[in-house]
């Protein structure tokens, strides 16, 4: 996968590489990615260290390393400790069980030296538990002492190495399947650009698929916004990973999205998602054509920047239109119509700017913001199903969007995060096909932030 | 069809079953020197069907055949149809031929892939038609290449030198393609003249006609009625040639640019002819098994054509009039009349096109002595004519023209029925399409709601 990013390909070939690394700037690294890896690669490049102690532990170092005795593994070469000179491709923090702040100790330590070491492209992975208010004091330190500790180790990993977590609702096991697939996901090539997050798993829903190379084979998959860029990469992602999809666009940008249609094998649809009936034309379209409805993803979405003392009335509306009310309407009418009742995913594009704000951009900021408030409330209506509705927030993407900001303004927002580059629609795109698949059934109603651990907001 | 005797449903026999149209796409018409001033019509052919393949699914689907053609046509796109099937994500397995029958090319298609599924032949097809004003074959005169196929036979110097001395500065003028009717040199719009003047059409009624093609492919646009028939190309998102804002007193500025030279005061102008234009169209047929097959929904079914000639040359009708003869044919075969028709499709080559046809047929003495009728074929309720604009507005790639009205009126007819049965009415919905054609020739379909 090329990139736009001239100071990233400088810095990483040739006498230029030099030049970098002598003056002490930064160097983002290329990352590792699904799409730059052979078909049947491993996981990871190496063995992985699962560091903790305990039955959680135990458990999911030998779910990894294909010991387990009910569960299929995933053969990995998985190591307990940590041997001078091993160059660990990932390390899994089994975290879960940890009573006292000071139990951090021993696992953060241990973890330390291998960093020192950690292949490129490697990836730091905690598992543990909430921190509740009804909990004890020191219990609660610990598990929330995980969240800070996980997110600085992400500051200081290099060479495109990632450290997130997966935070387990404490009645749901570390071996339920959204447990598996959220791990999975940040073990891989496909979790490139997600840095420093901590993705909540709430429930044991979720199904293990029978192939994880093709975890959503048999699903019916719409995308909105579908025509070009991260909505045409998750047209992409998902027909790569099995879907059927039916790709979503204005009528005005219906020649790209054929184009994407045919790409993915999948059927174009030409429609405003700000129609009326649109639910209901999505709904009759994936009906008639392919028999079912089971993921929908509201990538649609538009921009209007102004400050707000400078905001006219139809750059607010027209915003607010696409970005939210649209998506409300269109759920309104899925969940009405009694067909999305096969563990159904709703998957719907937020923004670092609905969390953080951005200057500019308060309507934007509205209707993102409210795509998270969305996506939490409709959640629990899908649960009867298995289904899930969450959210994917992207920071700094090179699109055909970001490539018009002013080019100095374009090269300090790269550099503004842990990885110190933008990220590529595909990134995003694989963090939709994740909270699409079954096994991402334990994950209801959250934000994952797909922005390369950005410096802005939470 | 077996011309045998006609029942009220046609002379079904058991070896045939229906043809229904399932969808249809085409890109926006361009003006000609517009849009797609530098596009082939090997180009804009497979951008149709690749719009075609997108909204219905069909990458690498073996369909039974695709039939196309153009009137406009390069000599190196002796195989354009089938060039263009390679070139689109069908599957290479599916076969092609191309199809030429001028402005009725397209409609000309649409009844020859029907007819095969009907007989059973195959279970799908793709009809269409592409032409390009912009992009026209230039040849050498006749002279120079006369001259370059004698001394590419030339085996020696002198043999050489002979055939090249045979050339004359006036052999290296280029010959442009011409539209004018080869036997009586008169171009199209002035056949249309004489025509014109001989049914006494008023400028008037001409520019009305335009008016309200203009209206209704615009009202068609805004209402989304074409998200499903039109993929955009090439930066175009609608007809180019379409004048939402037009007016009468606009279109009665136009000076008169046919019949000038007649006796009668000229009337027809670039507001109420059609422009020449690019374009291309497909339209999806299939049996009905096929449709159901692929979760498809039929539109409607291709009931029955009928073809005509007129001897324009020698005889008293006009170039465009064949339709006028093939029409009532083939509602008689159908045991049908105009009042049994929706919609009416008549194709705008000119309004002045329209209107002819339509005087001719509320005309008792013509329909009693040119088509052997009783009496006046009838009157055509403005309402169901052209419903959704024709051609003055969207123009009029000819070979693009069927498979864009054919695709038009299918959908409308489908919509037209579901609309009945939800108000509890459950009765046919059919629709006559007619398209007229340089050398006297008209081709007529019936459609009714599947």
């Amino acid at each position: 996968m090329t990139s736009t990013d001239r100071y990233l390909d400088l810095v990483n070939s040739g006498v230029t590489q030099k030049i970098a690394k002598q003056l002490g700037l930064p160097r983002p690294a290329r990352l590792r990615r699904a799409a730059d890896r052979r078909p049947g690669a491993p996981l990871v490049d190496g063995p992985v260290l699962v560091l903790g102690d305990g039955p959680d532990a135990d458990a999911l170092a030998q779910l990894l390393s294909g010991t387990s005795p009910d569960r299929k593994g995933w053969d990995l070469d998985v190591r307990r400790h940590a041997a001078e000179g091993t160059r660990f491709a990932a390390v899994v923090l089994a975290l879960s069980e940890v009573q006292h702040p000071g139990d951090l100790a021993a696992p953060l330590l241990a973890l330390g030296p291998v960093l020192k070491t950690l292949a490129p492209g490697g990836r730091v992975v905690s598992v543990s538990r909430p921190a509740r208010p009804d909990h004890a004091p020191a219990l609660a330190a610990a598990r929330q002492g995980v969240d800070g500790t996980v997110r600085s180790v992400a500051k200081e990993l290099r060479a495109g190495s990632t450290a997130n977590g997966v935070v387990v609702a404490d009645d749901v096991p570390v071996t339920a399947p959204g447990v598996l697939g959220a791990l999975r996901f940040l073990l891989s090539a496909r979790s490139a650009y997600v840095d420093g997050q901590l993705l909540a798993v709430d429930s044991a829903a979720g199904s293990l698929p029978a192939d994880w190379d093709r975890p959503l084979d048999g699903r019916v998959a719409v995308v909105t916004g579908a025509a070009r860029g991260i909505g045409a990469a998750i047209a992409e992602t998902l027909a790569r990973d099995g879907a059927t999809v039916v790709a979503v666009d204005v009528p005005a940008a219906g020649e790209a999205l054929a184009a994407v249609a045919n790409r993915v094998h999948g059927t174009a649809l030409q429609l405003d998602v700000t129609a009326e009936d649109a639910g209901a034309r999505l709904l009759e379209h994936a009906l008639t054509r392919h028999g079912r409805l089971d993921v929908v993803v509201h990538n649609a979405g538009i921009t209007r920047d102004k400050l707000l003392a400078n905001m006219t009335p139809d750059r607010w509306e027209a915003v607010l239109a696409v970005n939210i009310a649209a998506q409300l309407r269109i759920n309104e009418a899925l969940l009405t119509s009694g067909d999305l009742t096969d563990a159904p995913r709703i998957v719907a594009l937020a923004s670092t700017s609905g969390i953080a704000g951005n200057r500019g951009q308060s309507n934007y900021a509205a209707s993102k913001g409210g795509v998270i408030g969305m996506v939490q409330a409709t959640a629990p209506l899908l649960a009867p199903f298995g289904g899930t509705a969450n959210a994917v927030a992207p920071g700094f993407i090179e699109t055909d969007m970001t490539a018009r900001m002013p080019t100095l303004t374009r090269q300090v927002a790269r550099r503004l995060s842990s990885l110190q580059q933008g990220g590529l629609p595909v990134d995003v795109a694989e963090a939709v096909a994740f909270l699409a698949s079954p096994p991402a059934g334990g994950v209801v109603g959250q934000v994952l932030r797909v922005c390369g651990q950005n410096m802005v907001g939470r | 069809m077996a011309p045998t005797t006609s029942g009220p449903h046609g002379p079904e026999t058991p070896t045939t079953r229906r043809a229904v149209v399932v969808g249809g796409n085409r890109i926006p018409f361009a003006r000609a020197g517009g849009a797609y001033a530098r596009v082939s019509n090997l180009d804009m052919l497979t951008a149709a069907l690749d719009g075609l393949v997108a909204r219905f699914g069909l990458q690498d689907e073996v369909l039974g055949e695709v039939v196309a053609g153009a009137v406009l046509k390069h000599s190196r796109d002796f195989n354009m149809t089938r060039e263009a099937v390679l070139g689109s994500p069908l599957s290479a397995r599916t076969p092609a031929y191309d199809l030429q029958q001028a402005c009725a090319t397209g409609l000309e298609a649409v009844v020859s892939v029907a007819n095969k599924i009907r007989l059973g032949q195959v279970e799908s097809g793709v009809a269409g038609g592409v032409d390009s004003a912009s992009d026209v074959p230039i040849a050498v005169s006749e002279g120079l290449r006369r001259t370059l196929l004698t001394l590419a036979r030339a085996k020696t110097v002198p043999q050489r030198l002979k055939a090249a001395a045979a050339l004359r500065p006036g052999d290296l003028k280029p010959a442009t393609p011409r539209t004018d009717e080869p036997r009586t040199g008169l171009s199209m719009g002035e056949h249309q003249a004489l025509t014109t003047a001989q049914w006494g059409i008023t400028r008037e009624a001409q520019d009305e006609i335009a008016l309200t093609s203009h209206q209704r492919l615009a009202a068609a646009y805004d209402a989304g009625f074409f998200d499903d028939l039109v993929t955009p190309y090439r930066g175009l998102v609608r007809d180019q040639n379409l004048r939402a804002d037009t007016s009468l007193e606009k279109l009665a500025k136009l000076k008169p640019a046919f019949g000038t030279r007649l006796d009668t005061p000229a009337t027809m102008t670039a507001g109420n002819s059609t422009p020449l234009t690019d374009g291309a169209s497909t339209v999806l047929l299939a049996s009905d098994d096929w449709a159901q097959a692929h979760g498809l929904t039929p539109l409607a079914a291709v009931v029955d054509a009928e073809t005509a000639a007129v001897d324009f040359v020698h005889g008293e009708d006009g170039l465009l009039m064949a339709p006028v003869f093939a029409v009532p044919r083939l509602l008689a075969r159908q045991g049908l009349t105009l009042e049994d028709l929706d919609y009416v499709e008549i194709h705008e080559a000119f309004a002045s096109t329209v209107l002819t046809t339509l005087a001719a047929w509320e005309d008792k003495e013509f329909c009693v002595t040119r088509l052997g009728l009783d009496d006046a074929l009838g009157t055509v309720d403005r309402d169901r004519l052209n419903v959704h604009g024709s051609s003055l507005a969207a123009g009029h790639p000819f070979a693009a023209t069927g498979g864009r009205i054919v695709a038009t009126v299918a959908t409308a007819l489908h919509r037209r029925r579901a609309e009945l049965l939800a108000a509890g009415e459950d009765r046919p919905v059919r629709a006559l399409v007619s398209v007229c054609a340089a050398g006297g020739l008209g081709v007529a379909a019936i459609l009714e709601a599947a």
